[in-house]
């Protein structure tokens, strides 16, 4: 069985090199052949639950060693996988959610004439994210790591000929470069502490090294987290890679890999559990982001952009949850698990109201358009529904037991922890409320396009409507599967431990908050958007709102310290390497040796007859000495 | 005696660099067409000795020896090591492919021309670099490695020199101006190497009375030749210092943007992508190897050098406006890891230095020669004169996208491998030095990632709307370079082979140990 899992990356990436190297002979069938190759893989990846399922609880994991990567003297570095419990549900919601995004992009690229293109780097993207999820060691981890940000790089700047598009591209690979020095960074005290980066040996005896190495580890590997899931400070790229085609924004940047930070983290939680201070410091990210994306999230009047706040708000969470330790890992990934469902069904509905509204993103723009498109109204408001965690629904479950987890921290930290995801909760109500209300309800407020089109909205073809409705399903029913008889935690719980922690709350009295945090964002944003109509043109707002609607200003703030500042350091060394290290070295050479005289000679041309004469020196230099030996 | 397979390798391209120049002013196709069955012959013998270099084997293979100057115990002395094999594989990669990227590189400007004949002379240049820097890597005399480290020089001067990149701003004569300056700065700054370098060799023959690698070696091993600490410091000096011009360490650099500047992109190719490698591959062979102890005791130095280099390379990179020049810094970069890695002195780091000096020529020749396709088109080295060809040419494109990527060290490319083991042989050695050169992969992504986006992408520029996109003969260079980066990254297990035994000598040499881990982590 264990031999099956390189299939799982086989199949995307020979999808990858085809489609890529294909040319254009594949550009009728490149779209099935990508479509195909990703079920095939999720195929892959259901034999093997089914036989991981049949298992005892603690011989699930299989492991794979292709060949050995990098042999070099103390060094070992293999190509190797290791399935266990937390990789297969990452195996199948990547494989899953994935093919159903492929097909939904067969209809939404339908038009494009790179649409071949396209379905390569997703098979491309596939294939990375599933060596992330599947390595045993965290150097092939960074394989994965850095494939995945290559294919967000490609298919955020699909578009290339829009200068946003690029720019934004290359915004989040830098940004994510400098989350992957911390995995650099974390990987080199790994090896230089243990001798060694492989899961195994690494985790099993992390606690036989010092606290302080430990948490260095930690907080390098929450750098790298911070970059990859766009947790604050390094999320400012996420808001800028929504210039990538929906179903991108869908697939990669809110289900699966925003969300390798959280991975990572849960993955180690041997280092984090030694590390009491990078514990900290995890929780604070998480819970700063959480209130960051949702402020964000209330204030962009472009649809996906109030999305995207939305996905950095509910990593937030993941994250949080995840630096809380044994109590809190597996609600880190169940919620990652039905955010992946609601998330990716919230941005392929915003994909298919783009459809209907000429690419038109600005929800001031849009208005009344449940009559027009229902299919879409509905499963976007199911997945609005779960977001917001209406009782039954997926969200619910998740992200009230990570709000539970919170306050079972314990002490004044739990306090905290427990009322700033209770806030994140209210604030998530309203800003979702407000996207569904001036997305589907309200007036008409449509606008003519840029070449004065009339926005003709009508419902996406069945190549787009299928996978949202699947998503929708799971947005309703995956967290009460999950959470009906602990499922979840019983099937994690081999890998990740946990702990139930001492709540000072008791769970009812959560849900109650919850609830109530939920009609009361639900009731403002009613208050504010239901109730008035929306103004097409944004009104000015206030402090906060100006400010929200830039990034909290963090934008501002990159582009004028590192930006500018960055172009006026490059500038000046520029000049300094050109008049001052050239002159100065040019200089001692001349003092020395009277250079600079024969030099200006030499630029007068002499130079040629110099090096012929040079040639010619040499050559009476080589005769000579073989005429020595001989003689 | 058996058959002269080294000499064999180095005399091919000599005698191709003879046979090309002797064809007739006409007949210049013919001498193109020559000089790549040359360079691919050599190939095959790089092939052959590869083949039959035992990893496990001496420390010097297919060693040959004859007198040469016997009254000063100059000998015609060859042998390679792990790391003498690697690189003369990479030279020989190479050079086919710097001749097809050139094809067109040296034509008349008015192709009635039958008078002329430069054509011959610069491929003939270009072989006769390749036998000089094969024989200086597989030379275990000193001597005999000097005269070929100097030599080298006259065909380099004349590459650049007499066959500047046709794409330039400004008039003609202003143009040929700014060429022989290049190709003068990159004459005086190595011959001053040079000649602080033979200063060196003398007195090293004054000291040891050999030139003999092994000899002197062995003589240092058992005792019978002693170094007085100053001795032993003066002459690494010397040495080292000819090295670092030629690598080049800052503040030493200057002389290599000019050069690659100016020069056809498949000549900057063989400057920074072989010739250079000649510096590195020295430091290694003669610095660590014949002065173990100063060499250690110049580390602090070196490595803060190398660091600048690293940091400093990248930013400059990204400050440039010219295709080139950009791809020069960034090689002053790279060559700082390279440095690194060296002088770290753990097996991780010079195993890295090793594979880096083959990668970085890969990478670098990927990059440089697609970015030579692309300046031939549009006659303009300046990044602002594109933008918008990934439109118009689309493979083009994605061709020096990869070669963006490895020379940004994407893991699955060849060069993540070799950086990412200089970076752990550092770090454990030197945390913070470790640390620092880390940041060069964040500012590679920068350099490589504007320069991407301000040439390839965006609205359609003007000038580039009609151009082609790669054509045969560039596919054919583009192509199996990247797949050898392919292969390179994902299975460098043939090349760490043959490096590390070498490594492990080195490591011997100078005596030092890998740091061991704090935790010994259950196996």
């Amino acid at each position: 069985m264990e031999n099956l899992i390189a299939l799982l990356v086989a199949a995307p990436l020979l999808g990858a090199a085809v489609l890529l190297c294909g040319g254009r002979r594949l550009d009728k069938t490149g779209h099935w052949l990508g479509t195909a190759l990703a079920a095939a893989s999720f195929v892959v990846g259901l034999i093997l639950f089914t036989d991981m399922l049949g298992k005892g609880a603690e011989d699930r994991a299989l492991h794979q060693h292709l060949f050995s990567w990098i042999p070099v003297e103390g060094f070992q570095a293999d190509i190797a996988f290791q399935l266990d419990q937390l990789s297969m549900t990452f195996v199948l919601l990547i494989t899953g959610v994935g093919t159903l995004i492929h097909i939904y992009s067969i209809g939404y690229m339908e038009h494009d004439e790179r649409r071949r293109r396209f379905f390569g780097y997703l098979n491309l993207f596939l294939a990375a994210m599933l060596i992330l999820v599947i390595a045993d060691n965290y150097l092939l981890l960074y394989f994965g790591w850095e494939g995945v940000g290559l294919a967000s790089f490609l298919l955020i700047g699909f578009w290339q000929h829009k200068p946003t598009a690029a720019t934004a591209a290359k915004k989040a690979f830098l940004v994510n470069r400098v989350g992957d020095m911390g995995l650099s960074i974390a990987i080199m005290l790994m090896f230089t502490t243990f001798g060694t980066f492989a899961f195994g040996p690494v985790l099993e005896s992390a606690g036989e090294t010092s606290q302080g190495k430990l948490t260095a580890i930690g907080l390098m590997l929450l750098l790298a987290a911070c970059g990859k899931s766009a947790q604050v400070p390094l999320q400012s790229w996420l808001g800028d890679a929504m210039e990538g085609p929906t179903p991108v924004s869908a697939l990669i940047h809110a289900a699966t890999m925003v969300t390798a930070g959280v991975y990572l983290i849960v993955r180690s939680g041997a280092i984090f559990n030694a590390a009491p201070d990078a514990q900290l410091v995890v929780v604070i990210v998480g819970a700063v982001t959480l209130i960051f994306g949702a402020i964000v999230g209330c204030a962009k009047d472009d649809i996906k952009k109030a999305l995207a706040g939305s996905t950095m708000s509910q990593i937030g969470y993941m994250i949080l949850a995840a630096g809380l330790g044994p109590i809190g890992y597996i609600f880190a990934i169940m919620h990652l698990v039905t955010h992946g469902f609601f998330k990716a069904g919230l941005f392929l509905g915003a994909g298919s109201v783009m459809h209907g509204m000429n690419d038109e993103v600005d929800m001031r723009k849009y208005g009344g358009l449940r009559k027009y498109m229902p299919v879409t109204f509905i499963t976007f408001g199911l997945g609005y529904l779960a977001i917001i965690g209406f009782p039954g629904l997926s969200g619910f479950f998740s992200k009230d037991k990570i709000i539970e987890a919170a306050f079972a921290k314990g002490g004044t930290e739990g306090w905290i922890l427990g009322s700033v995801a209770l806030l994140g909760a209210a604030i998530t109500a309203f800003y979702m409320t407000r996207v569904m209300l001036m997305t589907f309800f309200g007036e008409k407020r449509w606008q003519p396009d840029a070449e004065g089109h009339e926005p003709h909205p009508h419902e996406s073809p069945r190549s787009m409507t299928i996978p949202m409705i699947v998503l929708a399903f799971g947005s309703v029913f995956a967290g009460g599967f999950f959470a009906i008889g602990d499922r979840f935690v019983n099937w994690l719980e081999p890998v990740t431990g946990y702990d139930h922690g001492h709540s000072p709350l008791s769970a009812a009295t959560v849900t109650g908050a919850t609830v109530v945090a939920l009609v009361v964002g639900v009731g403002i944003a009613w208050a504010m958007y239901g109730r008035k109509p929306v103004p097409v043109v944004a009104p000015r707002g206030s402090v906060l709102t100006r400010a929200a609607r830039r990034d909290l200003l963090q934008d501002d703030f990159n582009h004028v310290v590192l930006v500018r500042g960055g172009e006026h350091l490059t500038r000046s060394l520029v000049y300094v390497d050109h008049s001052l290290v050239d002159g100065v070295v040019n200089g001692t050479a001349a003092s020395v040796g009277g250079l600079s005289g024969r030099m200006r000679k030499l630029q007068n041309g002499y130079a040629r007859t110099y090096a012929v004469s040079m040639f010619g020196g040499a050559a009476v230099v080589i005769a000579a000495t073989l005429l020595m030996r001989a003689v | 005696m058996s058959f002269p397979l080294l000499t064999a390798t180095a005399a091919l391209p000599a005698i191709g660099a003879i046979a090309t120049a002797a064809v007739p002013a006409a007949r210049r196709t013919a001498a193109k067409w020559l000089a790549l069955l040359f360079s691919l012959g050599t190939l095959v013998l790089a092939a052959v000795v590869f083949l039959r270099f035992e990893p496990g084997g001496d420390r010097y293979q297919l060693t040959e020896s004859r007198a040469w100057i016997a009254d000063f115990g100059v000998r015609y002395e060859l042998g390679v090591d792990g790391i003498g094999v690697a690189l003369l594989g990479l030279t020989a990669l190479l050079i086919p492919f710097v001749i097809a990227a050139a094809w067109h590189d040296a034509d008349p400007l008015e192709t009635t021309s039958t008078r002329w004949r430069p054509t011959q002379g610069f491929f003939a240049l270009i072989l006769m670099v390749e036998a000089m820097v094969i024989l200086s890597f597989v030379a275990t005399d000193v001597f005999l490695f000097y005269i070929l480290f100097e030599a080298m020089l006259i065909p380099m001067y004349f590459l650049i020199g007499g066959f500047g990149d046709r794409a330039h701003t400004g008039t003609d004569e202003s143009a040929a101006a700014q060429r022989s300056y290049a190709a003068v700065k990159f004459l005086l700054y190595n011959l001053a190497g040079g000649l602080i370098m033979l200063a060196a060799v003398i007195g090293l023959y004054v000291v040891a009375g050999s030139f003999s690698l092994s000899e002197i070696a062995e003589a240092r091993a058992n005792g019978s030749l002693e170094m007085a600490t100053s001795t032993e410091r003066w002459l690494f000096l010397g040495f080292f210092f000819a090295f670092a011009v030629k690598a080049p360490l800052w503040p030493l650099h200057t002389w290599l943007p000019n050069a690659m500047g100016e020069a056809t992109a498949p000549v900057a190719v063989l400057i920074t992508a072989i010739v250079d490698k000649v510096g590195t591959f020295a430091m290694l062979r003669f610095c660590l190897g014949l002065f173990p102890e100063a060499s250690k005791w110049a580390t602090p130095v070196v490595i803060t050098l190398a660091l600048i280099s690293i940091v400093y390379g990248a930013l400059l990179a990204v400050g440039q406006r010219d295709i080139k020049r950009l791809i020069a810094y960034a090689s002053i970069s790279h060559f700082g890891f390279i440095i690194l890695g060296i002088f770290a002195m753990t097996s991780q780091g010079q195993s890295g230095a090793t594979l880096y000096m083959v990668n970085h020529g890969i990478s670098t020749a990927a990059l440089l020669l697609v970015a030579g396709f692309l300046i031939t088109r549009r006659g303009s080295r300046l990044i602002a004169d594109y933008g918008g060809v990934q439109k118009v040419a689309p493979v083009l494109a994605g061709t020096f996208l990869i070669g963006g990527l490895a020379t940004l060290s994407l893991p699955g490319l060849a060069p993540f491998v070799s950086e990412f083991l200089v970076l752990v042989g550092t770090f454990s050695a030197y945390p913070v030095a470790g640390i620092i050169a880390t940041s060069g992969i964040v500012l590679a992504a920068l350099y490589v990632l504007v320069l991407y986006q301000r040439t390839m992408t965006g609205p359609v520029q003007e000038s580039v709307r009609s151009m082609p996109d790669l054509r045969a003969r560039e596919l054919a260079v583009a192509v199996p370079l990247i797949a050898v980066l392919i292969f390179l990254g994902v299975f460098p297990k043939p090349l760490t082979e043959v490096v590390n035994p070498a490594v492990e000598h080195t490591m011997s040499d100078v005596q030092k140990k890998d740091p061991q881990p704090e935790v010994e982590a259950a196996k």
